[in-house]
């Protein structure tokens, strides 16, 4: 029985239905701007009343979103957004939930958060703007920081490898996890609504350009004249190809990857075809980054399992069955002696 | 053979020995039985921390007191009158505690060279002369067990497990108690092990008669009903009382109840019960750490159900931050403290009362949440209801400090009638017309409660510091001056919501004893034997910690002298002091245990005495 939260509903809103009245402080020319749009277009397209979104962020410049949207919004704290949502959805399974965080809010502080959020399959929707930095607190290399980076916190270099937050999603048992950059809007909405009508925890992993801490750290593959040969849209059911003219494809060979050249005509006939409920397909292409590969996008895993908040309810329904709910049994449910 | 009978009007039980022996279960059962003769009683249970350690260490000693009278009593006692001891470790542990006089029943095969080497004695104790101020009663409670279940088809080590029945049959015949319930609870907990459940039976049965066959002792006891208030009773745990108090707070509010929380001891028997109550519609989540616990109780009372959470001392440290975005987004959350001894790991199952200063001021900024602690296992029931009332009357988050002993201490209970316990009134704004976040009722200060999914009322909370009435985000110097206050102001509020303290004892009293939480028995019974003695005492407890009962000044400055007895280094009394400049002295005692009733009102002598002499 699907409910609100992954319904497309039939109400005929238009972006700016979601636009608060409150001016946004996001430095000019910041790709949270892109995003914002993004999101406020993909729920008007969902549709369902405007009062069944509770958007639930965290602490970083991602965080301030929820202000700037004109459903019910929680700015919460540092690391936490994704046990808060759980608690709303719980409560409330009709709502839709979506999380506002960034990589030092998820990935770092909330961690763990997100590892269990996953094993449970709690539906909410989880939007990760990654700018591999933390912009509020002005400028320290985060943990999707490459190795290497130089910034405040690492005059010397970052010494650490990056947390891989597809790869991490995928290991704890996300049933939807998808890729995108911000600077590529109209799929991002599409993403969007994806997130919404899927029925368990669905993750958005967005890469998002921040201008004054870490600037054009994805330019290499996202830059609009380059994006189409470094990046590669999966999608459930077609070949794995890509490049500006759909000549190169991805196909296994002794058990690694090769960027092979795809020809219409004459298809190698390896060419892998992409299955989003392949979770060993979906690790090891999680894998894979420009410039060794095109870096995955779009929909790289999507199962239905059951829900946390559904089987919560389905055991509770149960024990109704069972026992009855009377409090006066409750109360009395021990030997009982009177003194007259 | 009848024995003679003695009457006496109140007895103290300890049962002790392996934390492996079963004694919890034996402990509990003789409550029951107790329960069902009528007399008023109140049980200590005591266990390691370990789950289950080296048989016949000092260290892995576990027991349970338990004291009974024809009268109301109100602790489970200070010393032992009669002391069960299953092994020499258990002896050595408790000896020291029982009465002169006393009564020792020990299990004599568990008295062994190996057995004795473990506990630290150097000569056996039954032999040698250390024991001659006793009444010792040596039974072969192992030999006796498997002769008693020498034609059941149970292995040795099932048979050796029903040793604690053996031994609670006898101490059940030595008072007199009915061998009916322990029989129904048998029958019940092993419906599906019917071979235990004989084997158990037997063993009680035969414990019981071989006090005839035997004359192990020469006389048997009675003590009489306790003359309660009339109505029905059952017996209870500060546990259970919680849990249901929780279920009956969710059933006068007609407010779904999601309960999170992370196992620790000894809150993790809060969420066991709450799991298992589901047909009564609450949800119980176990979260992956304590600031998930506390986090996914805050999204739920954000989205309009009650969000509850509990913890103990390190538990409640972590979930500070959380707890201060509660009380900034003026949200009903319930927080439950279940005290134990600390610092930091502590003493994981010992009971305390360290964390008043920490509820009540331990938070980043002018940060003020309510906070209560109940003071008998009983008062669990009735203390969580109230933070409920409290807390979505308000608006704001209520703090509930319980402790270890109240949770494991069960007493009777005098059932409430449901239809008497008044509807929790809740009210969600519906109306968008004027609605605006921040804008407060005139009498409570207390912010709107609005379901999250309710239309034309969508707004964004969170928290930074927000203007006054609109909710927008405002960095507004007087406004931030203006919320500050108005929050703490919103707290006082409660003062004309919650009752006076009432002061009990001697009307002429000059002294006076204030306590909170689980002391309320102990100093009780102190004031009580020292009215008898001929001092004139008296005693407040506090149920509501903050605010305090704003006639609270003026009954301390009524009195000459004002002692606080706390399981703390002084932190009631450094409130008192500091907000009602009265010269109190403190009473404190960090043993991880209740008072003793005895040095407490040997404490209370002397200042009584220096008092007089003055």
């Amino acid at each position: 029985m699907s409910t609100q939260a992954e319904q497309i509903g039939d109400i005929k809103y238009k972006p700016t239905d979601f636009k608060s009245d409150q001016e946004v402080r996001w430095c000019p020319g910041c790709e949270d701007y892109a995003i914002l749009k993004a999101f406020q277009t993909a729920l008007a397209e969902i549709g369902i009343p405007k009062e069944k979104h509770a958007v639930i962020s965290g602490i970083g410049c991602a965080a301030r979103l929820p202000y700037y949207v004109t459903t019910y919004g929680f700015h919460t704290i540092h690391g936490r957004p994704i046990p808060i949502a759980t608690g709303v959805k719980v409560a409330n399974p009709d709502l839709s939930v979506w999380v506002i965080t960034g990589d030092g809010d998820c990935i770092s502080i909330g961690g763990n958060h997100l590892i269990h959020v996953m094993r449970r399959n709690v539906d909410i929707n989880i939007l990760l703007f990654d700018n591999k930095v933390y912009g509020l607190t002005k400028g320290q290399y985060s943990p999707t920081s490459d190795k290497g980076t130089i910034n405040k916190s690492a005059p010397m270099g970052s010494i650490e490898e990056p947390a891989e937050p597809v790869a991490l999603a995928l290991a704890s048992g996300a049933t939807f996890v998808a890729r995108t950059s911000a600077s590529y809007v109209q799929h991002l909405s599409n993403l969007i609504i994806e997130a919404h009508r899927h029925k368990g925890t669905s993750f958005i992993h967005i890469y998002q350009n921040c201008y004054v801490y870490n600037d054009g750290v994805f330019d290499e593959f996202t830059e609009k004249s380059v994006r189409d040969d470094r990046n590669i849209i999966l999608e459930h059911g077609k070949p794995m190809i890509f490049g500006k003219n759909s000549d190169k494809g991805l196909r296994l060979k002794n058990s690694r990857f090769e960027v092979v050249e795809y020809n219409p005509n004459n298809p190698p006939e390896d060419i892998m075809i992409y299955d989003e409920t392949n979770l060993s397909l979906a690790l090891s292409i999680s894998k894979l980054y420009w410039p060794d590969y095109p870096t995955p996008m779009g929909v790289i895993r999507r199962v239905k399992q059951p829900t946390f908040e559904n089987q919560i309810y389905e055991q509770i329904s149960k024990a109704k069955e069972k026992f009855q709910p009377d409090l006066n049994r409750l109360i009395y449910s021990s030997d009982v002696w009177e003194v007259k | 053979m009848q024995k003679p009978e003695e009457i006496l009007d109140k007895v103290t039980v300890k049962f002790a020995g392996d934390s492996g022996d079963g004694i919890q279960i034996i402990g509990d059962q003789f409550g029951n039985a107790t329960a069902v003769v009528g007399n008023d009683f109140a049980t200590l249970p005591d266990f390691p921390a370990e789950i289950r350690a080296p048989q016949g260490t000092t260290f892995g000693v576990s027991s349970y007191q338990i004291q009974f009278a024809a009268f109301d009593i109100h602790t489970p006692g200070d010393n032992p009158d009669v002391l069960v001891a299953f092994n020499p470790a258990a002896l050595k542990v408790n000896l020291p505690y029982v009465k002169a006089g006393g009564i020792i029943v020990v299990n004599e095969d568990e008295f062994t060279e190996q057995n004795l080497k473990k506990a630290g004695f150097n000569s056996n104790p039954l032999e040698d002369d250390s024991l001659t101020s006793f009444r010792v009663h040596r039974v072969p409670i192992t030999k006796l067990t498997i002769e008693a279940l020498k034609d059941d088809s149970i292995g040795h080590r099932e048979k050796l497990r029903c040793k604690n029945f053996l031994a609670l049959g006898i101490i059940s015949w030595l008072f007199s108690r009915p061998l009916d319930p322990i029989e129904n609870f048998l029958k019940k907990r092993f419906s599906t092990k019917l071979d235990i459940m004989d084997a158990n039976l037997k063993a009680l049965k035969a414990g019981f008669n071989i006090c005839d066959t035997m004359e192990i002792f020469p006389v048997h006891y009675q003590v009489p009903p306790a003359r309660l208030e009339p109505g029905k009773y059952r017996n209870i745990n500060g546990a259970l009382a919680t849990a249901y108090g929780l279920i009956t707070a969710s059933n006068r509010s007609s407010l779904p109840i999601i309960y999170s929380g992370y196992p620790i001891t000894p809150a993790s028997e809060v969420l066991q019960l709450l799991s298992a109550l589901k047909h009564h519609g609450a949800v119980s989540i176990q979260t992956e750490d304590e600031i998930s616990a506390i986090t996914m109780a805050i999204g739920a009372s954000y989205a309009g159900v009650l969000g509850v959470t509990g913890t103990s001392g390190p538990g409640l440290a972590l979930k500070i931050e959380a707890l201060n975005l509660a009380v900034m987004t003026e949200l009903p959350l319930i927080v439950f403290d279940f005290q134990r001894s600390g610092i930091s790991t502590g003493l994981p199952t010992k009971t305390e009362q360290g964390d008043l200063l920490f509820a009540l001021f331990g938070r980043p900024s002018d940060s003020h949440v309510i906070v209560l602690a109940p003071s008998s296992p009983s008062d669990c029931f009735w203390t969580s209801i109230e933070a409920v009332r409290l807390a979505t009357k308000y608006m704001t988050p209520v703090l509930i400090l319980s402790e270890q002993f109240l949770l494991h201490s069960s007493e009777p209970w005098r059932l409430p009638n449901l239809d008497d316990i008044p509807p929790i009134e809740i009210t969600f704004r519906t109306d968008p017309e004027g609605f605006y976040p921040y804008m407060r009722d005139e009498k409570t200060l207390a912010r709107p409660w609005v379901k999250v999914g309710t239309p034309g009322l969508e707004h964004r909370i969170g928290g930074l510091e927000k203007d006054n009435i609109y909710g927008n985000v405002s960095y507004d110097p007087e406004n931030h001056d203006f919320m500050t206050k108005i929050r703490a102001q919103k707290v006082q509020k409660v003062l004309y919501d919650i009752p006076d303290v009432e002061v009990l004892g001697h009307p002429e009293a000059e002294m006076l004893v204030v306590g909170w939480g689980s002391t309320y028995g102990h100093i009780k019974a102190a004031i009580e034997i020292g009215n008898r003695e001929g001092m004139k005492l008296a005693m407040t407890h506090l149920r509501h910690l903050n605010p305090l009962p704003k006639n609270l000044g003026d009954v301390l400055r009524r009195y000459k002298k004002v002692v606080v007895p706390e399981l703390n280094l002084g932190q009631l009394n450094y409130v008192l002091r500091a907000k009602y400049l009265v010269d109190t002295t403190g009473f404190n005692r960090i043993t991880g245990k209740p008072f003793d009733v005895g040095e407490l009102l040997e404490f209370l002598r002397e200042q009584y005495k220096q008092l007089k002499t003055h």
